[in-house]
């Protein structure tokens, strides 16, 4: 039992996009194929579609971010939304409001779609079972759990540079015991068929049982490296540092940061991958992620396209089959200009 | 008033008895089994035919919210939730607001559950001030008011200076101590079992370490203190093998297992099901059967409710931001029998297990259907089935992860000192 049915509808499209488990590889491709028709509209002198005119959506950010809150942003005003950008951290629930409460508040506003940001695991879950059935709600990242947007955009990254998943040795590197970006990227590319999922790390920092989601753990990056395609790199958030899991950054960047050594150990097309912001020097070696192998700036503009399809989608919105997105669109792009 | 109970199948593990027949009382007391003493006669008869006649049930562990958190519960709603189940002794652990750490806190609690006249309810008092870890609570005098025994609950005593001292204190004062073991390093905020479930959900983990090396510093403070120590709520199957081996020294420890823990898992916790977020947390498989298998072979002897009734608030948010604990107390008796349907136990050692096991534990001298004793009886029909609907819980508290269950037992008749307390 997953009971993870509740982002989808009966007949299987998504409701919600809470967490990339228990979603079926022909809806990731679904996913990926959309992606793909809104990519262009980005590269337009109008990036503009009408798609969800009138739909207000509101982005709650009970956590900070930069980068994922503002791509959610773009992609929702290129769909033609309005669009709220919540702060809560300094807003209500210090006022002593519960979740519950601030929710029915944005409720009452005839918000649509909640973008979640919480630092609980769980978070997204639990909203998506608490609001009115006509809302919607996309993860934007929850506790450790689950970060399916992110997992979204870097395997659309992956599919760019490697089309076929089933012959791809994937290593992901890091912190992956409080990484949800991890999770949902372990859970992503075991479904799209991705054959060695490899995690990479100190014993302090991957997780329990990782092997009951399909990955392998290496504890020695010489080891984990080799013959590797991708290379997911993690953030490394600084509080670890100088605490039990780690002594210092000096000792963690020799073991687990990517140099051009270590690199050499992967195969010689392989690309390197980072969620950001990157920690240079710490993580990731600046030569590299300043190189050509590194996908780390596509990964960001691949993000607003991908977020476009998962908030069409869950508005319920098909991707076309037969047409393409342009011709469906152009008509109401005029109406749009005009 | 004379009342006899005609029938039924009298179960008595205490004095190995299980036959069928009448239960004879008196003056709120026991005076015959099988054949009724000379010159009985009936005021009252209850006919039984069909059903088991047993002690009343004793729960070492039901949380009752007062003083300090009515808006979950009340004592009058608890006993009440509790009478229906056949439960007929309450201990309650100290961990109110305030704390039951002077004899004021338990004479209020004597006096409210006096007042709703429904089942006994015999406090546990705090083993440090405050539940603090830091200074020693007044035992003696904690005793003295009437508690079974002193305990710290959840609160963890990380100096182990101060445990140590603290059995050897309990030790003078002649007094169970009831201990709840769990490294508070180790739990590091922790809301699950690691594993899989930890690993798959992201949610904080607690390892099985936690509960295991606080056993076993506990284990070697009661070999060299002596204390009288009972170990409250085993999750782990490693931690059996620890209190089966301490037994085999001759160390003289007993240990009880929440319901919860010997149906649940880890895995139903599912998509973060805040139901099922309780402490110590719900483990493997593994560790579930361990639990069933410690039970059968004596290393645990008592099953408690470990009942913790919630308003719906402190289950209403993100897994890790609600307030642990389950609606249990409704569900102690046929989750119980269940254990005899899965030939975990026979119908005696569960019927101890809820009986004479946890009065001894708790020094109370019910628990038993013995001549001259006093008539605390739980009558029940084994064979009747009913759901668990949440609306119907008699308990304030709704928060129970086994909603929608099918339950086998049902409780028809609770007596409290030979008086009809609750009647189907």
């Amino acid at each position: 039992m997953t009971g993870n049915n509740i982002q989808l509808d009966d007949q299987g499209r998504l409701k919600h996009f809470l967490t990339i488990e228990g979603i079926d590889r022909s809806l990731l491709f679904e996913i990926l194929d959309y992606a793909e028709s809104f990519a262009a509209v980005s590269e337009r002198a109008v990036k503009k579609i009408p798609l969800l005119r009138g739909i207000t959506i509101a982005n709650l950010f009970f956590e900070p971010s930069t980068r994922t809150r503002t791509t959610f942003e773009l992609a929702a005003k290129r769909l033609s939304a309005d669009v709220l950008n919540l702060n809560i951290l300094s807003s209500a629930t210090k006022k002593g409001e519960t979740l519950s409460d601030t929710l029915q508040t944005l409720e009452a506003m005839h918000c649509d779609m909640f973008i979640i940001r919480h630092a609980n695991s769980g978070a997204a879950h639990f909203i998506a079972s608490k609001v009115a059935p006509h809302i919607r709600v996309i993860n934007g990242g929850d506790g450790r759990h689950s970060h399916p947007t992110q997992a979204m955009l870097d395997m659309f990254t992956i599919r760019k540079h490697k089309p076929d998943f089933t012959k791809l040795k994937v290593a992901i590197i890091g912190d992956v015991l409080h990484s949800r970006v991890a999770r949902s990227e372990i859970h992503a590319l075991s479904i799209l068929g991705v054959p060695e999922i490899r995690v990479i790390g100190p014993r302090t920092l991957i997780p329990a049982d990782i092997s009951s989601l399909g990955a392998h753990a290496y504890y020695d990056m010489n080891e984990g490296m080799k013959d590797v395609d991708v290379v997911m790199m993690l953030r490394l958030q600084r509080e670890r540092m100088r605490s039990a899991l780690l002594p210092s950054e000096h000792e963690y960047f020799k073991r687990y940061g990517l140099d051009e050594k270590k690199l050499a150990l992967a195969k010689a097309d392989a690309i390197v991958m980072h969620p950001g912001p990157i920690n240079r020097g710490i993580e990731i070696e600046s030569s590299i992620a300043d190189s050509e192998r590194s996908v780390i700036l596509q990964q960001v503009s691949h993000g607003i396209a991908v977020r476009m399809a998962i908030m069409a989608m869950v508005m319920g919105n098909q991707p076309p089959e037969n047409k393409t997105l342009e011709d469906k669109t152009t008509g109401s792009q005029s109406e749009e200009t005009a | 008033m004379r009342l006899k109970i005609s029938s039924g199948r009298i179960i008595d593990p205490a004095n190995n008895i299980d036959q069928t027949g009448g239960l004879f009382i008196d003056e709120g007391l026991i005076v015959g089994i099988g054949k009724s003493p000379k010159g009985f006669k009936a005021e009252q008869e209850i006919d039984a035919t069909g059903q088991i006649v047993c002690p009343g049930l004793i729960d070492l562990c039901a949380r009752l919210r007062e003083p300090g958190e009515e808006h979950k519960a009340t004592i009058a709603s608890e006993t009440t939730a509790a009478i229906a189940s056949g439960i007929t002794s309450i201990c309650c652990p100290p961990d109110t607001i305030p704390v039951i750490d002077t004899p004021a806190v338990v004479e209020l609690i004597f006096q409210h559950a006096s007042n709703s006249q429904q089942s006994k309810v015999f406090p546990l008092g705090a083993l440090t001030h405050g539940l603090k870890g830091k200074t020693l609570a007044e035992m003696d005098a904690l005793k003295n008011a009437g508690c079974i025994g002193v305990s710290n609950a959840y609160a963890p005593i990380v100096d182990t200076e101060v445990l140590r001292r603290a059995l050897e204190y309990a030790t003078t004062c002649e007094i169970t101590v009831h201990l709840y073991c769990e490294d508070d390093y180790l739990r590091n905020n922790g809301v699950v079992h690691e594993g899989p479930v930890s690993t798959r959900l992201g949610l904080p983990a607690i390892p099985e370490t936690a509960e295991t090396i606080a056993i076993s510093r506990a284990l070697l403070l009661v070999e060299q203190t002596g204390a009288r120590v009972h170990f409250c709520r085993i999750s782990t199957a490693r931690s059996i093998e620890l209190l089966a081996e301490a037994k085999t020294r001759g160390i003289d420890v007993t240990a009880d297992v929440g319901i919860a823990h010997l149906h649940l898992t880890d895995m139903d916790i599912s998509s973060f099901n805040t139901d099922c977020y309780v402490l110590p947390p719900l483990r493997s498989q593994r560790d579930k059967e361990g639990l069933r298998t410690g039970l059968a072979n004596g290393t645990i002897t008592a099953i408690c409710s470990d009942h913790q009734p919630h308003e719906s608030d402190a289950k209403s948010a993100p897994f890790s931001m609600t307030e642990p604990g389950a609606s249990t107390i409704e569900m102690l008796l046929p989750l119980t029998l269940q254990l005899v349907r899965d030939k975990n136990l026979t119908l005696q050692q569960a019927i101890a297990a809820l009986t004479s096991a946890p009065a001894k534990i708790a020094g109370l001298d019910t628990g038993n259907l013995s001549i001259g004793s006093r008539a605390d009886i739980c009558i029940f029909d084994p064979e009747s089935s009913w759901m668990v609907e949440t609306e119907a819980l008699l308990s304030a508290g709704r928060n129970t992860p086994f909603a929608s269950w099918e339950m086998t037992g049902k409780v028809t008749h609770t007596l409290v000192d030979g008086n009809i307390i609750y009647q189907l």
